[in-house]
């Protein structure tokens, strides 16, 4: 795993595998999610993989109800919309993700700050698409 | 390395016009741009032979989704007569015409040229609201597009980080949308020309009409409170939180301030300008403010020399009701935390301290969003010369005013500040 490139690939392949993967910088210890070929403080390409432990918190989240074509394919329109959003994680990087198991009925009511834990979710219509980064409250 | 953020000499705009914003099924691009071409040179006080146009810079973000046609430079620059000439078209999704702006200026600062045409066009309404959504999506950061954000949902994060971290609500959005529709009802070349409370009659009317029981709204924030009138789009946005989607053009006519005078006596000078650039969701520092717009404003702000509480009127980028009140705030104008505030309070009212968004902002004008930066400057060209008509702001001594102009979901802003001199 250590050798594979720090790329948006080798993270997408991870998340298929259903990791969520994130890398470090040698140089300067600074922890990336999504990994990136080349540290933007040190501008060098020291880094490492590191498994992240998929826990978190919410930090903003939102309902759509005008769904892209390829989501409104899969189901999703004003009736039935979708969360996405901005997770926390324990190791303190934040990653954008689909979020599961809110209350979208009433939006009022989620909670920001609450504890989520990572889902690998199947994309595409059947389920073979790229696997989509998601998160869910956290079990108590 | 220059600390100064000096430009090498000054510039000046000496004329300005925009088409009407709107939906236009019959008018294509160049249509569009020729309307406005046609209004500047009408502006130009004491004329000029457009024959002594240089170049053009011209702002274009994605006609190549939206009309599947690429390559706009050459085609508007034929379209107004300025073949041989150099077109150089921009890109920086909704602030693509601010970016023609800043070349033109930098390349009459060079010395490059004398008469610079810089300008923007986009024509969105030929494609389903889901295509122009996706369309739209192609400027967020790869990530979001990846989980399913679209425009709305990176703006209704935003919305929902700033209402957590200072206790705002939707209401709060509500007094932005209401203030625009107050100014767009005074522009006549604005997409929505009427206020909350003419649009709530006219739904009545409608009803009464079909023989339907009529809609009863105690104001207009109970009208926006309703879920058959005002529908979620991205929580806590819904739809009156969003601009529509536009087909409009924009042009101004830049020349070095040594040579203004040939053109007219009321030149706006480019007192000082700033352009920055931001990361996606995942990576900001602060999810309720844009990094790009701070760095564009302390550019702007230290080579004119004037201080936030120096500008008099502004044009921001209200993509969404949440950036207007957030743009407020990255610009210096209020503390942070208080944009909704000052909103509330109407400060930001034409006839407040600091009227914002006189044109009606994206909501109302419009935003088609190549032609959205340069339609900005066309606002305050009309506002510090005193020719805004209606929508005039009661201001005594009028002499600074300024525009911000933001690109994708933050990725690229400017703020650029004009004086009256
Ligand atoms: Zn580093």
């Amino acid at each position: 795993m250590q050798d594979m490139p720090f790329s948006d690939s080798s993270f997408q392949k991870h998340l298929d595998q259903g990791r969520l993967m994130g890398c470090r910088c040698n140089s300067c210890q600074e922890l990336y999610t999504p990994p990136r070929p080349l540290c933007p403080t040190c501008r060098l390409s020291r880094m490492e993989w590191v498994a992240m432990s998929g826990k978190g918190r919410l930090c903003a989240f939102t309902a759509i109800t005008v769904p892209p074509p390829a989501l409104k394919q899969e189901g999703f329109s004003r009736d039935n919309p979708y969360a996405v959003g901005v997770v926390e994680l324990a190791e303190g990087t934040r990653v954008v993700a689909r979020l599961l198991g809110l209350e979208l009925s009433d939006p009022d009511s989620v909670a920001l700050g609450q504890p989520m834990e990572v889902v690998f979710i199947k994309g595409g219509p059947d389920g073979s698409g790229d696997t989509v980064l998601g998160f869910q409250p956290a079990a108590e | 390395m220059n600390k100064h953020l000096r430009l090498a000499r000054e510039v000046v705009v000496v004329g300005a016009g925009m088409s009407p914003f709107g939906v236009f099924p019959e008018k294509d691009s160049k249509d569009l741009f020729v309307e406005a071409f046609q209004d500047m040179l009408a502006s130009v006080d004491k004329g000029f032979d457009p024959d002594d146009i240089q170049a053009l810079y011209l702002g274009n973000f994605s006609n190549d989704f939206f009309v599947h046609q690429a390559h706009w430079g050459p085609i508007i620059s034929d379209a107004v007569g300025l073949i041989p000439k150099p077109a150089t078209r921009t890109e920086g999704a909704c602030a693509s015409s601010a970016l023609a702006f800043r070349e033109g200026v930098l390349a009459i600062a060079s010395g490059l040229y004398d008469l610079v045409l810089v300008g923007g066009v986009e024509v969105m309404s030929q494609r389903s609201t889901e295509e122009v959504a996706e369309g739209l999506a192609l400027a967020t950061v790869p990530y979001e597009g990846q989980v399913g954000f679209t425009f709305p949902g990176v703006f209704g994060v935003t919305a929902s980080a700033y209402f957590h971290k200072y206790g705002a609500g939707r209401q709060h959005l509500m007094d932005v949308t209401i203030k625009s529709h107050l100014n767009g009802k005074l522009n006549p070349k604005a997409q929505y020309q009427a206020t909350l409370a003419e649009m709530m009659e006219a739904k009545r009317q409608k009803a009464l009409a079909k023989g339907a029981p009529a809609p009863q709204w105690a104001d207009e924030k109970a009208f926006l409170g309703d879920p058959q009138a005002n529908p979620m789009v991205a929580w806590p946005l819904h739809l009156f939180d969003c601009c529509p989607i536009s087909d409009g053009a924009a042009c101004v006519l830049l020349a070095p301030a040594g040579i203004a005078r040939n053109f007219t006596d009321h030149p706006l000078y480019v007192a000082g300008m700033g352009q920055g650039s931001g990361r996606g969701l995942h990576a900001k520092k602060d999810l309720t403010s844009f990094e790009a717009t701070q760095a564009a404003a302390a550019e702007a702000y230290a080579m004119s020399g004037l201080e936030p509480g120096d500008v008099q009127v502004c044009e921001v980028h209200d993509c969404f009701s949440i950036a207007e009140i957030i743009h407020l705030e990255d610009l210096g104008f209020f503390p942070p935390g208080h944009g909704y505030r000052a909103v509330a309070e109407g400060k930001t009212r034409r006839d407040g301290i600091k009227p914002i968004n006189t044109s009606g902002g994206l909501k109302c004008k419009g935003h088609p969003v190549g032609a959205t930066g340069v339609s900005q400057v066309v606002e305050i060209w009309h506002q510090l010369r005193g020719e805004a008509g209606e929508r005039q702001v009661p201001m005594q001594g009028l002499r600074v005013g300024a525009t911000h102009n933001l690109g994708g979901t933050g990725g690229t802003c400017t703020f650029t500040i004009f004086e009256r001199r």
